[in-house]
């Protein structure tokens, strides 16, 4: 196998990073796919609460790279799905415990026996999101539908075309429809119009992804779910399928999907 | 005045190169200008080029703690002064500019030095938030410049694409320069010592321009019809 690293950003905090890194990781293994997430939040991890596997952490990332285990022994099975795997961060320390060139080196390793390797990077632009994004083949940067997060995610997109990691692909996350056709929430071709980059998946606000983060359930598990659909459409297109963008429940028509998959579609 | 000194935009800053003549009196002249378009060099990484003075650590420390009063952080200095060199180096201050580029004190020097203002830097690529550009001359960008970022320049600013940033032209006092733009929708325009918001749009954008007119910045639009500019 030769996986790919998808390092999941976005600048600003909260707006679902981690609740996408690991729903990522389960619509990923739940289409048979080797997928390990990599919690690079060190310091404040919490992809493994997300992920319901706090209780079975015994090495942590950092343990890995400063030789005290093995890569397999820091790596945590997924309660349901085996061929979902957490590599846990540290709670104990911070980022400078580990380098970019850490970053690169261990995602290497992981690279022969997974698909994909999900890297859940750290608010901010600093130390955290330096190392997250050293190792990434693609750069995944989720935004809310409010100006501050589009407004950080564009600064992230300068870095990391400045990093020659550019420029990126998008997810927005936590879109109310009806708050959109009133005209109270950007809509997507607002933040097109600014970000410019490819969008590859629009995540409807559902009550279901509060309740599965605190039960420590993606909600991607439950794949009737409107969130849980859309990551797992995410997937799908991050695997190179075609597919259309999912109708938010919005009474716009068909002209109004028309300009959805033209702007998903026609993005250069 | 002393001879001017010449004023180039660099990748890393910006490149002052000193004419000949007496130190004291140059170095206040450069405070002085400094300190006159405080607007343009505030918050500037300084490369300096001296040419073949000879000078101390004490002359060079004392120019950087007085460029640093104005916010203006002196880098490097460029010199082929083995004496000067030692300073710089005693100080701290680069000596050269990045390896990668041409060897300092020839290709550096502006095209022509009687239009140091004249030159315009080209910027084929979308200014996202963060990014600040600052350029003695003219700045065309051939992109969008996104809220968040800014440009600073001397001369006119010529976006073709969406404005949504900070601009400032003429920043060195030049009130006829003008900023122009396919969708000018500034977070905030100034031009020489004006400032600006841009008034809520009606309708689709078009191409217009922002000049001083009366002690005022106004925007004009452009007019297909005469292919050019409605106030001229």
């Amino acid at each position: 196998m030769n996986g790919q690293v998808v390092t999941i950003t976005s600048g600003k905090g909260g707006v679902g990073k981690t609740t996408a890194t690991a729903n990522l990781g389960v619509a990923f293994a739940s289409q048979d796919q080797r997928v390990v997430c990599l919690d690079a939040d060190i310091g404040l991890r919490n992809l493994d609460v997300v992920m319901g596997l706090e209780n079975r952490i015994v090495y942590d990332f950092v343990d890995v790279v400063e030789g005290r285990c093995k890569l397999r022994q820091a790596m945590i099975r997924d309660k349901r799905l085996d061929n979902l795997f957490l590599i846990p961060a540290a709670q104990t320390r911070d980022k400078t415990a580990v380098s970019p060139q850490d970053m690169v080196r261990l995602t290497d390793d992981l690279r022969a026996d997974f698909d994909w390797i999900l890297v859940d990077s750290p608010a901010g632009i600093e130390r955290g999101f330096r190392n997250a994004i050293a190792p990434a083949d693609i750069v995944l940067i989720i935004t809310n539908p409010e100006i501050s997060a589009v407004r950080d995610a564009d600064r992230i997109i300068g870095l990391i075309e400045a990093e020659e990691k550019g420029p990126g692909k998008l997810v927005i996350n936590r879109v109310k429809p009806e708050m959109v056709r009133r005209g109270d929430m950007l809509g997507t071709e607002d933040i097109l119009d600014v970000l410019a980059i490819e969008l590859v998946g629009i995540v409807p606000e559902d009550e279901s992804v509060t309740v599965a983060t605190n039960q420590g359930v993606p909600v991607a598990m439950n794949a009737s779910s409107k969130a849980g659909k859309a990551f797992h459409n995410i997937a799908r297109r991050l695997n190179g399928e075609e597919v259309p963008f999912e109708s938010l429940g919005g009474q716009d028509g068909f002209f109004g999907k028309l300009t959805r998959l033209i702007r998903a579609g026609g993005e250069g | 005045m002393a001879a001017t000194l010449t004023i180039k935009g660099i990748r890393e800053g910006l490149l002052v190169s000193l004419p000949e003549g007496d130190w004291t009196e140059i170095s206040r002249h450069l405070l002085e200008t400094v300190q006159e378009q405080a607007d343009f060099f505030r918050g500037a990484n300084l490369a300096l080029q001296v040419g073949e003075r000879n000078l101390g650590a004490a002359d060079l420390g004392r120019l950087r703690d007085a460029l640093s009063d104005h916010e203006v952080w002196l880098r490097a200095v460029l010199t082929s002064s083995d004496v000067t060199r030692e300073a710089a180096a005693d100080l701290g201050l680069e000596q050269a500019l990045r390896p990668e580029r041409p060897p300092a004190g020839e290709e550096l020097e502006p095209l022509d030095a009687t239009l140091p203002m004249e030159e315009a830097v080209l910027v084929e690529r979308t200014l996202r938030s963060g990014h600040s550009l600052r350029h003695p001359g003219h700045v065309v960008v051939l992109g969008d410049v996104n809220p968040g970022a800014e440009i600073i320049a001397g001369g006119n600013i010529i976006v073709w694409g969406r404005l949504r940033g900070t601009v400032h032209a003429g920043a060195t006092g030049n009130e006829s320069a003008s900023v122009s733009a396919l969708d000018l929708a500034p977070t905030q325009l100034r031009i020489a010592g004006h400032i600006s918001i841009s008034p809520a749009r009606k309708g689709a954008p078009r191409p217009e321009r922002a000049l001083v007119r009366d002690g005022q910045i106004v925007a004009e639009p452009w007019s297909p019809a005469g292919g050019r500019w409605k106030g001229n």
